[in-house]
């Protein structure tokens, strides 16, 4: 299924829907590549003129997007490779349309110093399908205390330093690394909650109290947004909301964009696909944080990326195992895998008429890859041969067991969705080619 | 209602001298309480007694829950050695929900975290009716720890499915949040929460869970909203006063009132015996071999 290294070939991908949001172009055309980079794109790459010896492949009824770029993957490597390796977790990306994982620092040992940068490069390079880079850890030890060594993190490859799962509590501790990174070129990714109101396992509402669940309320997130964007105001460094959930964060960052602020914000395809009532009789796939909110949260960050004031999506995948999540509601862990299903349930909303395709592709692929200043998520010349082929109207059933991450916690299992991706393509070598 | 009548049933046999019953003869009833509790478990196991089953108490601080032994391991332990009722109490919310999927006998949910525990409210509910003969139109005020009460949020959805009016009656950060919709009124002082009340049920201040400051001190909190005569004089002159044990005295409760004319509160446990009965029983006649089967 997978092609062998094939370096000094020329490919054309003809006949396709062609959706470039970074280029503005969406219509039909081709795409022509060659060593793993990308020569020509659009109407004008036929058959005719792919030139000599070209291997040419009809793409007639599939769309072809730029590789999606996924800023918010967990992996169990290193330290709990038996819920994934880079390498497993590569899969699900191929599987998913997903040509770059931007890999969590919150592995053990952490990624706090360069040579668990190097390491996490060079497994990658050794055994992943797709591109790899992390996000190193703002403080050591993730521990909110002291800051790690940005500048050398940043020269040994880390596109950006977040805590991960945790806020940086500490004001002053944040105004600092906000500032000294700010030097260095570098992006500062922050979980956006308040832990000392956050104290709960979900929504906070009457759903929780049904449940006799401890809630988080929204004001968490929110609290910790603000204050946040007042050092930003402060320190005008780069700042980007990992993932935001609720409807009220949403307002906090328009505002925020308005005054010019350097700001940008995720939000993970959970949240824009399911809400608290989900979890239903304590199902804890569908324990995330930050939580499923309400059905109105839902409705108005879809609106929120739609706009614009949501840049990027992200699976925000998080692969736990039976031991972590087969166990009462408030004592299993958080999270949810997503890599596989990111694009198909994000094309859900496509279909729905809540989202169009070619923001859809922008927010998983060419704004991230611009936010983390990456060469790939756009078709153009010069760009490396980073793509995926998908068919809008090909539906298919999620069944743990056909899923390629190794931890099966999927909240999608045994859903229906529509649409999928059929091959991806990276550095110009088909990584995943869809057969049933 | 047919609970009830059973139940009211059993609490005649249990006041002869013998007590004995056989509906159960053969059947294995085991205890899983992996949070301490006195009154509850010896119900049951009594209840059990009466009716002739076998009845095993797994105490889960000696057992291999405290060598790291998961939830799931210990209830497919138990539940290869074939008991027909399960009777289990746990800590988190949701628990016993996600061992009743996976075991293959009647699991009765003896009280899971902040969520249920439906035999109290049963019982309260019989209690309730063998004393005013009826329950629609009563107002009955739950009063107190309501944010980490299981006990009450059973009791508010079965008195409000029984067609009393349900109020409950607590300071803010005590109560859990969307509690309006719960379909109760909302008090929070006494004096109005417990005007012309039929039943002031009482809950337990559940200090060990008051990490995080939900209340400034227990004097202060008995100065509101401790249950003392004054406040109780708020209540019709009948009113019934009832709490689901064990009781803080001199914090949610005075003395005087627990064990005073209006108080049932001894007779709430008579009744959890009889309706733990009446819930083992039905359960009973729905398996190979129970009469409706």
């Amino acid at each position: 299924m997978i092609a062998a290294r094939q370096t000094s070939q020329r490919k054309a991908y003809l006949n396709a829907h062609i959706v470039a949001p970074a280029q503005g172009f969406d219509g039909r055309g081709g795409v022509l590549i060659e060593d793993g980079w990308i020569l020509a794109v659009g109407p004008n790459v036929t058959r005719e003129n792919a030139g000599v010896g070209a291997v040419t492949f009809d793409c007639a009824g599939l769309t072809l997007f730029p590789g999606l770029v996924d800023m918010r993957v967990f992996t169990g490597e290193p330290g709990n490779e038996y819920r994934e390796t880079l390498a497993s977790a590569s899969e699900a990306a191929a599987a998913g349309g997903v040509t770059t994982m931007i890999v969590m620092p919150n592995t053990q040992p952490v990624i706090d110093d360069a040579a668990i940068v190097d390491f996490i490069l060079r497994r990658a390079r050794d055994t992943a399908l797709v591109r790899v880079a992390p996000m190193a850890a703002i403080t050591k030890g993730l521990a909110g205390e002291l800051m790690s060594e940005i500048g050398a993190l940043k020269e040994a490859g880390a596109v950006a330093v977040t805590d991960a799962v945790k806020a940086v509590v500490n004001a002053n501790v944040f105004r600092r690394a906000l500032a000294y990174a700010k030097d260095f070129g570098m992006l500062v990714v922050q979980h956006v909650e308040e832990p000392t109101l956050s104290t709960g396992v979900m929504n906070a509402g009457e759903m929780a109290s049904r449940l006799g669940l401890s809630g988080m309320p929204s004001a968490a997130e929110t609290i910790m947004l603000e204050r946040d964007l007042r050092l930003v105001e402060m320190t005008g460094a780069p700042y980007h909301a990992s993932q935001i959930s609720c409807a009220a964060s949403l307002e906090v960052v328009r505002a925020a964009k308005a005054k010019g602020l350097p700001v940008t914000c995720g939000v993970s395809i959970h949240h824009l696909t399911l809400n608290e009532t989900d979890i239903g009789a304590y199902r804890t796939f569908f324990k995330l944080s930050p939580p499923l909110r309400t059905e109105d949260d839902r409705s108005a960050l879809v609106g929120g990326v739609s706009d614009g004031t949501i840049d990027v999506i992200v699976s925000s995948h998080d692969p736990q195992s039976a031991d972590t999540k087969r166990l009462p509601f408030a004592e299993a862990a958080f999270g949810a895998v997503g890599l596989e299903t990111m694009f198909s349930a994000g094309l859900g909303l496509y279909h729905q008429g809540d989202l169009p395709l070619a923001r859809l592709v922008d927010a998983m692929s060419s704004k991230p890859a611009a936010i983390l200043g990456l060469e790939s998520g756009r078709l153009a010349p010069g760009a490396p041969a980073d793509f995926a082929l998908a068919d809008l109207n090909r539906s298919w059933k999620v069944e743990d067991r056909l899923m390629r991450s190794r931890s099966k916690n999927t909240p999608h299992e045994h859903r229906t969705l529509e649409g999928r991706v059929v091959e991806t393509v990276v550095a110009g070598r088909t990584v995943y080619a869809y057969s049933h | 209602m047919r609970l009830l009548d059973l139940a009211d049933a059993y609490v005649e046999i249990g006041r002869q001298i013998d007590k004995r019953e056989t509906r159960l003869q053969g059947r294995t009833q085991v205890n899983l309480f992996f949070e301490a509790s006195t009154r509850t478990q010896s119900s049951f196991e009594i209840a059990g007694k009466r009716l002739g089953a076998d009845v095993m108490n797994m105490a889960i601080s000696t057992s291999a829950v405290s060598k790291g032994e998961t939830l799931l391991d210990t209830a497919m332990t138990i539940n290869a050695m074939h008991p027909d009722f399960l009777v289990v109490r746990h800590q988190s919310s949701g628990a016993v929900e996600l061992l009743a999927q996976k075991v293959s006998c009647a699991v009765i949910n003896a009280g899971d975290g902040q969520h249920e525990h439906p035999t109290q409210a049963l019982l309260d509910a019989l209690t309730i009716r063998r004393r005013k003969h009826h329950i629609e139109g009563l107002i009955v005020a739950i009063c107190g720890d309501v944010l980490h009460s299981r006990v009450a949020r059973s009791n508010i959805h079965l008195l409000n499915k029984l067609g009393a009016r349900v109020r409950v009656v607590a300071p803010s950060t005590l109560l859990p949040s969307g509690i309006g919709n719960f379909g109760v009124e909302v008090h929070r002082n006494m004096a109005d929460g417990l005007h012309n009340a039929d039943v002031v049920m009482m809950l337990r201040l559940q200090l060990e869970r008051m990490a995080g400051a939900f209340i400034p001190s227990s004097r202060e909190y008995y100065r509101f909203f401790g249950l003392d005569e004054a406040k109780l004089g708020a209540a019709k002159h009948d009113a019934l006063v009832m709490h689901p044990g064990p009781m803080n005295r001199g914090i949610e409760i005075d003395s005087n009132v627990a064990d005073g004319a209006q108080s049932v509160i001894r007779e709430q446990v008579e009744m959890g015996v009889a309706v733990r009965m009446a819930v083992l029983d039905a359960l009973s006649r729905n398996m190979p071999g129970g009469g409706n089967a």
